[in-house]
């Protein structure tokens, strides 16, 4: 708190004062008209892709709504293209954002504080320092947290040995250094979890694009990846290019085959699997089991598995009244945990915020995503996905839409879609933070 | 309660947006927004095209383009007549009345 900026300290006083003088239970509208002061409120929660995307959404739609957007970093380092850091293609100020377009092109008031409750009542978020922000309606996008000994022996210190690099930022660098550090020979491995989590390909294209700094620099080396699933998102596509860019330097164990890890013992670096059996790496990424980030169930959104249910028409909670919840923390049917989706999503929820609040009516929505992975230099993939909502308010594939890149796609397909995700990236990045 | 230097710039441009892709209710202030079927499909098209289908990379734009040919194209690529990368897989989720909404919504934008 001490080192917030004069001008975001007064933003947040302002926006906490405006709400003790007004009554909470007037309608937004009526307020307005008497006081002059904005139309409504919104709060949004957390400043990755679908917070920020629905934060800078609602300010376009309608800037006659007042938007606070609460996160405690002032840089936002992506997930996305991570995994190039880790390679050695790219690095992390590459893949690191600030908020400053937001506040000074949108109008968005950024307070960079952590917001710790939520009143559904009276309509408040409760931020670090102890102000209150009240809202009409609130958008929680924020993420996901990791479940600590979820598997066991996997706690927060452990993430120190044995970096998880699922949250983009120091972790990210953790795993860089270590892979810079391994002897050539040395085993690297990674521990995929079970669906549901963040970024299904993420693990694959992890493992390619490691192998690919390994096939450089360190060649006598090798990569297992255990896993606790039986299948896994491109499969097809990635095990060809794994044959074709690493022979004989990847390996996948499948839960059937005992790739499941029961626990963890981080001062030996070892991986223990159902059976079992002990597996010693010298560099061991664990991607743990994951849930929503920790406002989600202080808000009382979440089910009693982590993720918070919502209506794909709206993304207001099933839960409660008034709370929108996007991206990663939401259950989002048929749709796949990604920044693309978070970013479709933000902006449905943004949308029908912008609805409600003038009492205007909202068309369907419907949802796109894709996702391309880089395996190698110049091979590129990917996967699309077509959902529209159905009647009980859940996102399902459109029938006969979407899909992966061709199996037999040549050389020239796939130098294109690595070509494309670079696109994707500077596009999707400067839709959500420019 | 916003004094920033920014403002009335920020004002103009959104003047622009709301008639390309939301309709503003003509009452008396404040306006009623509400947002149109075409600005909501062409939502995610902004993730890879770029904000407005303004592309800062290597995909190709779709601003600047007139609604007629966004929707050829669009619709091209849903029949396969055309051969994309990713267009094809994606085009065939939507049908031709909701391709002619969001070809309109990026020829409308300015």
């Amino acid at each position: 708190m001490n080192r917030l900026p004069s001008l975001t300290r007064r933003s947040l006083l302002t926006a906490a004062g405006a709400g003790a003088g007004l009554s909470l239970f007037r309608p937004a509208a009526s307020r307005a008209a008497t006081t002059g002061a904005a139309k409504a409120r919104v709060v949004v929660v957390g400043g990755g892709f679908g917070g920020a995307t629905a934060a800078k959404t609602i300010r376009r739609l309608d800037p006659a709504i007042e938007v606070t957007l609460v996160e405690p970093s002032r840089e936002f380092v992506t997930c996305p293209f991570s995994n190039l850091v880790l390679g050695g293609l790219r690095d992390l100020p590459s893949i690191t954002h600030r908020y400053d377009a937001l506040s000074q092109k949108h109008g968005v008031k950024v307070v960079h504080a952590a917001a710790t409750g939520v009143d559904p009542a009276a309509r408040t978020v409760t931020v670090s320092g102890g102000l209150t922000l009240p809202y009409d309606r609130l958008i929680l996008s924020p993420g996901i947290d990791i479940r600590w000994n979820a598997v066991p022996g996997y706690d927060e210190p452990a993430a120190d040995v044995l970096p998880h690099a699922w949250k983009a930022g120091a972790q990210t660098a953790l795993l860089r250094r270590q892979l810079q550090a391994l002897e050539d020979g040395g085993l690297v491995i990674i521990a995929a979890p079970a669906n549901p989590f963040r970024c299904p390909p993420g693990p694959y294209e992890r493992a390619s694009l490691i192998a690919q700094y390994l096939k450089t620099h360190k060649p006598r080396s090798k990569l297992l990846i255990l896993d606790a699933k039986d299948a896994f998102s491109k499969q097809g596509l990635f095990t060809d290019a794994w044959t074709k860019l690493y022979p004989g330097l990847i390996e996948w164990v499948p839960a059937s085959r005992d790739g499941k890890v029961v626990s963890v013992e981080p001062k030996e670096k070892v991986l223990v699997s159902e059976f079992g059996e002990r597996h010693k790496g010298a560099v061991v990424n664990v991607i743990p089991p994951q849930k929503a980030g920790a406002i989600a169930d202080a808000a009382g959104v979440t089910d009693d598995k982590g993720w918070a249910p919502v209506d794909h028409r709206t993304f207001e909670s099933r839960k409660v009244p008034g709370i929108h919840v996007v991206g990663d923390a939401c259950i989002p049917g048929a749709m796949p945990k990604s920044a693309f989706c978070a970013t479709a999503q933000a902006k449905v929820a943004a949308a029908a915020v912008v609805a409600a609040l003038n009492g205007t009516s909202l068309p369907d929505p419907q949802f796109i995503n894709t996702c391309y992975s880089l395996i190698g230099d110049g091979y590129g993939i990917s996967v699309a996905g077509v959902y529209r909502v159905n009647a009980q308010g859940v996102a399902e594939e459109v029938p006969n839409s979407g899909g992966v890149s061709p199996k037999d796609a040549d050389a020239e397909f796939r130098r294109k879609e690595a070509l494309y995700g670079e696109g994707w990236y500077r596009a999707i990045t400067a839709d959500t933070f420019g | 309660m916003l004094h920033d230097p920014w403002r009335p710039a920020f004002l103009a441009l959104i003047a622009g947006l709301m008639t390309a892709g939301a309709a503003v209710a003509e009452t008396t202030a404040p306006k009623a927004v509400s947002v149109g079927e075409g600005a909501l499909l062409a939502g995610p098209c902004a993730a890879c095209h770029g904000t407005d289908g303004r592309s800062p990379g290597s995909i190709p734009a779709i601003h600047g383009r007139p609604a007629d040919a966004v929707a050829e194209f669009l619709l091209k690529y849903r029949s396969g007549e055309l051969k994309g990368t990713v267009m094809n897989r994606i085009a065939a989720g939507f049908t031709p009345e909701q391709i002619k909404a969001i070809a309109d919504h990026f020829g409308a934008v300015k």
